[in-house]
């Protein structure tokens, strides 16, 4: 049970999969205007972390190696779609304010990501709980940056008005807000963690696990000597 | 609107007032990860753009005259991301044997851009916006634009970045975050402008 809990409590804390691991960055930044769409957001993408997590690590000894990513890829999308039924149904506000970013969980690093380092080699039970502390260390960080972001450029929280009308920072709530913040809440991370003496350096990179990011990517660095291999192969021939 | 005036509508608007990276928040991993070198951003700029395209035009076909005849319009997300997995395979293979120096400066980026959120975000744009064949093509292509347009604009502040000396919890990627704030603070400078030219 213990080694449960420490692999929840490593999704929200130690791994954190959008402060630490920086993974999937694109909804945190649009998504965090109100704290409403953020919590929905949250909930959306846990359940499909610890959907597609159990079933990834449920059929790990059956996908063929070569082609797990698009196996993954299925996967993910049948719980997606899932979820975006049931929204549409059932909340259409909030279908109405996550716009096309509910269906990009799809392409999200996090789920993906997770699929690739965790569940493809670790057992049901396990897998379950990495989704789950995965989600909620998501939910976590995309919440408070949207209750900043909402209270500042809005002046309401969870549509409750705080600030009087007039008094809000709109930038806040636009774009160059989005990565203001998330920019901010990085360099308070990084401010307090030296301060206690850890080293944390954030940079970009899925690890080398999504194929979403660019750099310093094992992938490419994969792909690079790929390349090479079948330039020599050209030359040969 | 006519025809050739809404394609340079959704040209412009693409490109400039509703940039998928500086005002929509799409493809934001990529933007930050490959931004860093001039060569990797014109690479991965090129392979977007060419991409998005060819995705636009065949996402498009195949919603229209499979999807909707046989009411699977439901499954979208799902063919649409196998639809794009299985054409960034094809064209690399296509590339590979056929056109050489185009593999060489684009086939390390194609690979990466199976998962880029922003080409699936315009597959799925176009047909929520209903748009015909030729426009859903336009856009894709304006979209690539746009995003090509974000990258290089924002590997330019970076090269200035890297003199600055920021405090030090800021080194890194949120001073990265800082700068691409205010670079997308410049593109609010185009809000309403599409709608005056255009009326």
């Amino acid at each position: 049970m213990k080694r449960k809990l420490n692999i929840l409590a490593n999704g929200i804390f130690k791994e954190n999969p959008v402060l630490i691991l920086i993974l999937g960055c694109c909804s945190v930044l649009a998504i965090s205007i109100t704290v409403s769409g953020a919590l929905g957001m949250g909930a959306a993408l846990t359940f499909v972390l610890v959907g597609a997590n159990v079933v990834i690590s449920l059929l790990r000894k059956i996908i063929p190696d070569k082609v797990r990513i698009p196996c993954y890829i299925v996967v993910i999308a049948t719980f997606v779609t899932i979820v975006e039924m049931v929204v549409e149904a059932f909340l259409p506000s909030l279908y109405e304010a996550l716009g096309v970013f509910l269906a990009l969980i799809v392409v999200n690093c996090i789920v993906l990501g997770r699929a690739e380092m965790f569940a493809n080699k670790n057992t049901v039970a396990d897998s379950f709980f990495d989704g789950l502390g995965m989600g909620i260390g998501y939910t976590v960080v995309i919440v408070a940056i949207a209750v900043f972001r909402e209270l500042i450029g809005s002046g309401t929280i969870w549509g409750y008005r705080i600030i009087p009308e007039g008094y809000q920072i709109g930038i806040v709530k636009q774009t160059p807000g989005g990565f203001f913040c998330f920019g901010a809440a990085m360099a308070l991370l990084v401010y307090f963690m030296n301060k206690k003496g850890k080293k944390f350096d954030p940079r970009i990179g899925c690890d080398g696990k999504c194929g979403n990011c660019g750099l310093g990517c094992k992938n490419q660095e994969d792909n690079a000597a790929l390349l090479a291999a079948s330039d020599k192969e050209a030359a040969e021939v | 609107m006519s025809g050739a005036m809404k394609m340079l509508f959704i040209l412009f608007t693409m490109v400039f007032t509703e940039n998928y990276v500086l005002v929509q928040f799409l493809g934001i991993c990529p933007f930050l990860g490959v931004s860093q070198r001039f060569d990797s951003s014109i690479g991965m700029s090129g392979a977007v753009i060419f991409v998005m395209t060819l995705a636009s035009a065949a996402t498009w076909a195949i919603y229209t005259y499979v999807m909707v005849p046989l009411g699977l319009e439901y499954l979208s997300t799902i063919i649409f991301i196998l639809v794009i997995a299985a054409l960034v395979q094809f064209v690399e293979i296509v590339l590979k044997r056929y056109i050489k120096p185009l593999y060489k400066s684009l086939g390390i980026y194609l690979p990466l851009i199976t998962t880029n959120c922003a080409v699936l975000a315009v597959t799925l744009l176009n047909i929520s916006e209903s748009y015909s064949f030729l426009e859903s093509c336009v856009d894709g292509f304006a979209a690539g634009v746009g995003f090509g347009l974000a990258l290089v604009l924002f590997c330019g502040v970076r090269k200035s970045l890297e003199r600055a000396k920021p405090p030090k919890c800021f080194e890194g990627l949120p001073i990265t975050l800082m700068a691409a704030a205010l670079t997308s603070m410049t593109f609010m400078g185009f809000t309403g402008i599409a709608e005056k030219l255009f009326g």
